[in-house]
């Protein structure tokens, strides 16, 4: 709770710092997307944590994203699937790929990082074969369909409107919550997260639970590709979904989860990943001129947030 | 006269919540075998670390040699003539005894290895302990017994003055012991001073000059070579004699709880095992590290099944294939690692005393009774004198006795059938150890079966009913309470029985 509240204090101080170098940053217009990319990102930071909680990783998530984007343009336009029957499929393919990396890391023992690197590689290269490495677009059709990302909720008496995406991510993140903190389950994960052996010792099925976390993670990484790609209506295997892994492991991190496990909650992931976002927009607004070193900064902010975090733990030890 | 090799005195040492070591003295004469006893908890580990430079005494002062010294580190420690010899051996098993012997102090030239140079000096080395054993030799597959002599080999090549050996004999059979005493005798007589830690009373009687006694972290007492006797031993180390310490009460023996047939586990899939354990009594299994007693206790709590057998839970078929079958059935056990095993360290004692419990109390076997939860979690602090600020304190924060009640908690809010212990008071104070005792008698006076594996033979004279002993992966023999002694154990423990069956039958 601590760690949650000082990540918080760290994004409300970043928001009132960009709020006072750009008077763009509140506008309606700029507060929107902003919502709308926490969203997205926000959805596939939740499901990353789950495998983060089991004390693994999953580094295919850019290329589940690039998988799902990608895959649902070809199938509707290249194939001519029916949505109802091409939104199935994928979803059914992802948590098919999620069983797959729980499997491998259960009953093999094979290194979550190895399982998941090579997967990276896989669905990536997978799509930008079937695609021809072409672009992928919807064009003007699809409209009803791409609701679901576009879409836009208006809050009675608000200048502002809620887009889908981010409507999706609060249902998400309530079942996650209700999830992690009111069932068995959740505590039996927590647990297998710190130690597996003491778990299984207490009668818990532990594979169970991390299969179950690698198929809940990649099924939402590939619910979020779906949305991006419906969003920008434009997408190019060849990056579609590049390092989107990374920031969504990084929300988690920034938000309490610890890669050794064991540790991780719902809000937390949450208020990581709108600090990740507001940092990306602060770069864009406040210094457009050094946007090339958006990586850069990032990753400085994210250090820094780790260092911290030690830092405050060691204090409050002794 | 030359003052002694090392003298400590008043040394205190204290860790979050426990008092580990307060005002304790020692001094070692050079050239001589001084055995440090004491209970598990006792504080003998931490004084040795002490010693060897690993920690550092909050209190108290060293003299070595007639100076007084202050060891940072282990490699202080060592350079001034110290070595510590831990129970588990760090040999690195790929490389040759010679390479271990002289392990980050290879004689070089150029940054290379003289690596004939190297198993030359080894060589001299380990015939001087009298093991013939080629310096060349690998490790890997060397029994523990010689383990042990190129540990010591490695001590001497950094020209050690004082050995210390913590627990050496532990997993080492009678004739690897042996071996070990000879090698103690010629350090001796080379004016090595050793100081021997073990529980086996009877090796103390053999090689021990001089006793001293620790008890609750504090001296006990002290005896001379003539005084050393069982007896004497004993008595400084429970501070009372063993019959108030350990309070048997026969219970009248039920009818059969678990019967178990030609039960192989995955260790030793050459032995078979057949026994079996009645309600109203507390059978014991005593053995040599390495004889299999752990992987039986794990075969019938499923943490690793057995590869083929029948067991038989009160009269019906039991056959678990994971723990949470075993769990479910009402078999449980107390694993020997509790901190790796037993416990979820970073959880709080609650959340570890309701972990197996979770499920049965939940609404729906799904959401979770909060309330429930922590009435559980107090009845159990209450029913086992958990001593913890409170129910939200971490269960790493906790000391060990504290954190075996934890254990034992968790399962008896489960109802246990029969309960599985697995050293159930290693490193545990005194106190806690009587109160655990006192659980087992409890918990078969209300007819749940248990059954424990101990390596301290005083801990089975004292509690058992009946012992099982295994040998190598399968039963040498079994022992009831009017049978048993040390002498009997440590007999079919160490295979002599069936060693002389075989010889008289050739």
């Amino acid at each position: 709770m601590k760690k949650t509240l000082g990540i918080f204090v760290v994004f409300l101080l970043i928001c009132v710092l960009t709020a006072s170098l750009s008077d763009v940053f509140l506008r309606p217009q700029n507060v929107e997307n902003l919502i709308m990319r926490i969203g997205l990102y926000g959805i596939m930071a939740i499901g990353v944590s789950f495998v983060i909680i089991t004390g693994g990783i999953d580094l295919s998530l850019g290329s589940m994203v690039c998988l799902t984007g990608c895959g649902l343009p070809w199938l509707l336009v290249k194939c001519g699937w029916s949505p109802p029957m091409a939104l199935m499929a994928l979803l059914v393919l992802t948590l098919l790929i999620g069983l797959t990396h729980g499997l491998m890391v259960t009953k093999w023992r094979l290194q979550p990082f190895i399982v998941t690197l090579c997967g990276l590689l896989i669905y990536r290269g997978v799509m930008r074969g079937l695609a021809s490495d072409q672009s992928l677009g919807f064009g003007s059709a699809y409209d009803s369909l791409r609701w679901l990302a576009t879409g836009k909720i208006p809050l009675p008496g608000a200048t502002i409107s809620l887009p889908m995406p981010f409507v999706l991510l609060m249902l998400i993140a309530g079942a996650a919550a209700v999830f992690l903190r009111y069932t068995v389950w959740g505590q039996h994960l927590l647990a297998l997260g710190h130690n597996e052996e003491a778990a299984r010792h207490s009668g818990i099925r532990t594979h169970r639970l991390i299969l179950a976390s690698y198929m809940i993670c990649s099924l939402l990484a590939g619910l979020a590709g779906i949305l991006f790609s419906m969003d920008v209506n434009s997408s190019q295997p060849s990056d579609f979904g590049n390092f989107y892994e990374l920031y969504a492991i990084a929300a988690a991190v920034l938000g309490g989860c610890s890669l050794r496990g064991g540790q991780g909650a719902v809000l937390g992931v949450l208020i990581g990943t709108a600090l990740m976002q507001v940092l990306r927009n602060m770069i864009v607004l406040v210094f457009p001129a050094h946007q090339n070193m958006e990586f850069a900064i990032i990753g400085v902010v994210i250090l820094l947030g780790v260092v911290g975090d030690e830092i405050f733990k060691r204090a409050f030890a002794k | 006269m030359k003052p002694p090799l090392l003298v400590a005195t008043g040394i205190g040492k204290r860790f979050p919540g426990v008092k580990a070591l307060q005002g304790v003295n020692l001094h070692v004469q050079h050239g001589e075998v001084l055995a440090v006893l004491g209970e598990n908890g006792a504080g003998k580990s931490t004084l040795m670390k002490i010693l060897a430079g690993l920690q550092q005494a909050d209190e108290g002062s060293l003299e070595w040699q007639g100076r007084e010294v202050c060891f940072s580190s282990a490699v202080a420690a060592m350079q001034a003539g110290i070595v510590l010899i831990h129970q588990e051996l760090n040999l690195s098993e790929n490389l040759s005894a010679a390479a271990n012997v002289f392990l980050g102090r290879e004689p070089q030239r150029w940054g290379f290895v003289r690596k004939k140079s190297m198993e030359q000096q080894a060589q001299v080395l380990l015939d001087r302990l009298g093991f013939g054993l080629p310096a060349h030799s690998p490790v890997a597959g060397l029994s523990p017994g010689k383990k042990q002599i190129i540990e010591i080999a490695k001590a001497l090549a950094t020209d050690a003055r004082l050995l210390i050996m913590d627990e050496p004999t532990a997993s080492l059979s009678q004739a690897e012991a042996d071996l070990l005493f000879g090698v103690i005798h010629r350090l001796k007589s080379e004016g090595v001073s050793v100081i021997y830690i073990s529980h086996r009373l009877q090796e103390i009687e053999r090689v021990a000059d001089r006793v001293t006694v620790l008890r609750d972290g504090e001296n006990a007492g002290e005896l001379a070579r003539e005084e050393i006797q069982h007896d004497a031993m004993v008595r400084l180390m429970v501070g009372r004699a063993m019959s108030d310490f350990y309070q048997h009460q026969s219970h009248p023996r039920g009818g059969e709880l678990l019967r178990v047939q030609s039960l192989r586990t995955r260790v030793h899939p050459r032995h078979s095992l057949d026994f079996c354990l009645h309600t109203g009594e507390i059978v014991g299994v005593a053995g040599l590290v390495g004889a299999g007693r752990t992987e039986m206790l794990e075969a019938l709590a499923a943490i690793v099944p057995a590869v083929s057998g029948q067991m038989w839970l009160d009269q019906s078929a039991y056959q678990p294939k994971n723990p949470r079958e075993a769990i479910a059935q009402g078999v449980m056990l107390v694993p020997e690692d509790r901190k790796q095993h037993g416990l979820v360290l970073e959880f709080s004692v609650q959340d570890n005393l309701t972990l197996p419990s979770l499920e049965s109390q939940a609404r729906g076997a799904v959401f979770r009774d909060f309330r429930a939860e922590r009435s559980l979690a107090e009845s159990q602090r209450e029913n086992l004198q958990i001593k913890a600020s409170h129910s939200g304190q971490v269960a790493r924060l906790l000391s060990g006795g504290n954190q075996q009640k934890i254990v034992i908690g968790k399962w008896l809010a489960r109802q246990p059938k029969l309960l599985l212990l697995d050293e159930p008071t290693r490193g545990i104070d005194v106190g806690a150890k009587r109160e655990i005792y006192q659980w087992m008698e409890k918990l078969v006076s209300e007819g749940i079966g248990v059954l424990f594996v101990s390596s301290d033979l005083e801990e089975i004279l004292g509690v058992a009913d009946r012992v099982l002993v295994m040998h190598e992966g399968r039963l040498a023999g079994e022992l009831t309470r009017d049978a048993m002694s040390e002498e009997a154990i440590m007999h079919l423990a160490t295979g002599a029985v069936t060693e002389d069956l075989i010889s008289r039958s050739s």
